[in-house]
């Protein structure tokens, strides 16, 4: 995992968890991630060497990358629960420093330093 | 991007789209127009009438915990003139249902509303902890959902209520639609999207959020900060209607719609007198006073199973008359206390529907 420390090629993002998603991630519900601010254009599996990014070359980090950073770096267990189709499985909702991220462009939402992004998972029983 | 403006209010800032309309709103109108909704989904049905005693099905999770702030806004924002009470089934899981029961108990006291827990436990002599270590996790899910529909009925008749509402939401019953259909259960399709059920001697139960969409109901909760409890059910929970669930989580991503129009497609399903006609007519179960179409009632049936070491007995056919070879059920085995419906409990002026 990534080191804490906010060096000027990366940002600071607040992730909570929700609705029974923390036990996914070590039944912690706030964390606060690392995320590099420029990112590789090109789709990837898993974004864990990223060499484009090495090289100074991408995209701004944004929330579809996000996601997946989470997945191969933070998640502990169960995977499909949270990840389908290289964005968050239906039945997910995320907010946006406390807004729906339909109204601010999903994953293509670019990140800055300090946005507060939540995921509830509406899927465990009522 | 500039800060979308709600499209009720103009005013303030967006904070939702909205999964029935993509209208795109801020907090209060999300509020507003959640709450007003429900309140017509009461008024349409009048489901409630001054003076009724009305039992909120209380789980601690989202649905009901969101359900009883609603009912509580509503009661006193619109002079209903109910009287609420919380209404939780200790199922006795370890580590599941005692910890949501904490939740409801916090319930109690945030919304001042009486609180009444049944527990498996003191009602059958059996937890569901003991019933799996007897079983194992393969059929636990009809014992559980077979004691606590009785369960439910008596801790409801314990508080002389009128009504019990449950927090099932629209997605559940699309859900309970599609598998009804894959099923080929056509007598239940034309049941299960009823906004009101009541058996000939049973209590009337409700679902004021027939209309609320889960992800309104999650966003709601998310916004008013209300704390619900929210892990799986450690035994083995429903495969197929988590397979039903997936595939229309699946559908409303493409089109959101999809939820309210399966609901009204349900409704609108024409059922053949003779299919209604399959089912049996109710009678009284000679054991407990339940009520049931045989004989026995399925919860004593699953109880006699249990007690006498062959739980499968009510679940195949096989077993069952296995079991009846044996003779009949030993005096000695425990069996449910009678069942007696408080008379005032009876509001003889509901509508029936046919059931
Ligand atoms: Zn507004
Ligand atoms: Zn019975």
């Amino acid at each position: 995992m990534a080191t804490s420390s906010t060096t000027s090629k990366q940002i600071s993002i607040k992730v909570e968890f929700g609705g029974g998603l923390e036990l996914l991630f070590d039944n912690q519900r706030s964390h606060r991630v690392p995320v590099p601010s420029y990112v590789s254009t090109t789709g990837k599996k898993s974004l864990k060497d990223d060499a484009d990014v090495a090289e100074g070359k991408g995209r701004p980090v944004d929330v579809a990358y996000l996601i997946l950073w989470l997945r191969d770096n933070l998640l502990k267990e169960r995977a499909e629960l949270f990840v389908e189709n290289e964005t968050v499985r239906p039945g997910i909702l995320v907010l946006v420093n406390d807004t729906d991220w339909e109204l601010e462009g999903e994953g293509e939402y670019q990140l800055k330093g300090g946005d507060e992004i939540v995921f509830i998972s509406t899927l465990h029983g009522g | 991007m500039p800060p979308r403006l709600c499209s009720l209010c103009n005013d303030a800032r967006a904070i939702l789209k909205r999964p029935k309309t993509g209208q795109q709103i801020c907090k209060e109108c999300f509020f507003w127009v959640f709450e007003t909704e429900v309140h017509s989904t009461i008024t349409e049905a009048q489901l409630f009438k001054p003076g009724d005693r009305v039992a909120i099905g209380a789980s601690g999770g989202k649905d009901s915990t969101v359900l009883a702030h609603v009912m509580k806004t509503l009661n006193d924002r619109y002079q209903y003139g109910l009287e609420l009470f919380l209404l939780s089934i200790d199922e006795g899981i370890t580590g599941y249902r005692d910890d949501s029961l904490e939740t409801v108990k916090r319930n109690q006291q945030q919304y001042g509303m009486p609180l009444k827990i049944l527990s498996y436990d003191e009602l059958y002599g059996w937890t569901m902890d003991a019933i799996v270590s007897q079983i194992g996790k393969k059929n636990n899910c009809t014992f559980c959902g077979v004691f606590r529909r009785q369960a439910l009925d008596r801790g409801a008749a314990s508080l002389h209520v009128d009504h019990i509402v449950t927090g099932h939401n629209a997605d559940d019953i699309a859900e309970t639609v599609l598998m009804n259909i894959m099923r080929g259960d056509i007598a239940r399709l034309g049941r299960c999207t009823l906004i009101c059920t009541q058996g000939e001697d049973t209590i009337r139960r409700s679902k004021p959020f027939k209309y609320a969409y889960e992800k309104e109901i999650v966003m709601y909760a998310y916004f008013k900060k209300l704390d619900y409890f929210s892990t799986e059910c450690i035994y083995s929970p429903d495969a197929y209607r988590g397979h039903a669930r997936a595939f229309l989580k699946d559908l409303e991503a493409a089109r959101p719609s999809v939820i309210i129009d399966i609901i009204h497609s349900g409704e609108t399903f024409e059922v053949k007198e003779e299919v209604k006609a399959t089912q049996k007519a109710q009678q009284t179960c000679k054991r407990c006073g339940y009520m049931s179409s045989n004989e026995l009632c399925k919860a004593c049936t699953l109880l006699e199973g249990l007690e006498r070491g062959m739980a499968t007995a009510a679940i195949t056919e096989r077993a069952r008359k296995k079991l009846d070879a044996e003779g009949p059920a030993l005096e000695s085995i425990r069996t449910i206390p009678f069942f007696q419906q408080s008379p005032e409990a009876h509001s003889t002026d509901a509508p029936k529907p046919p059931t």
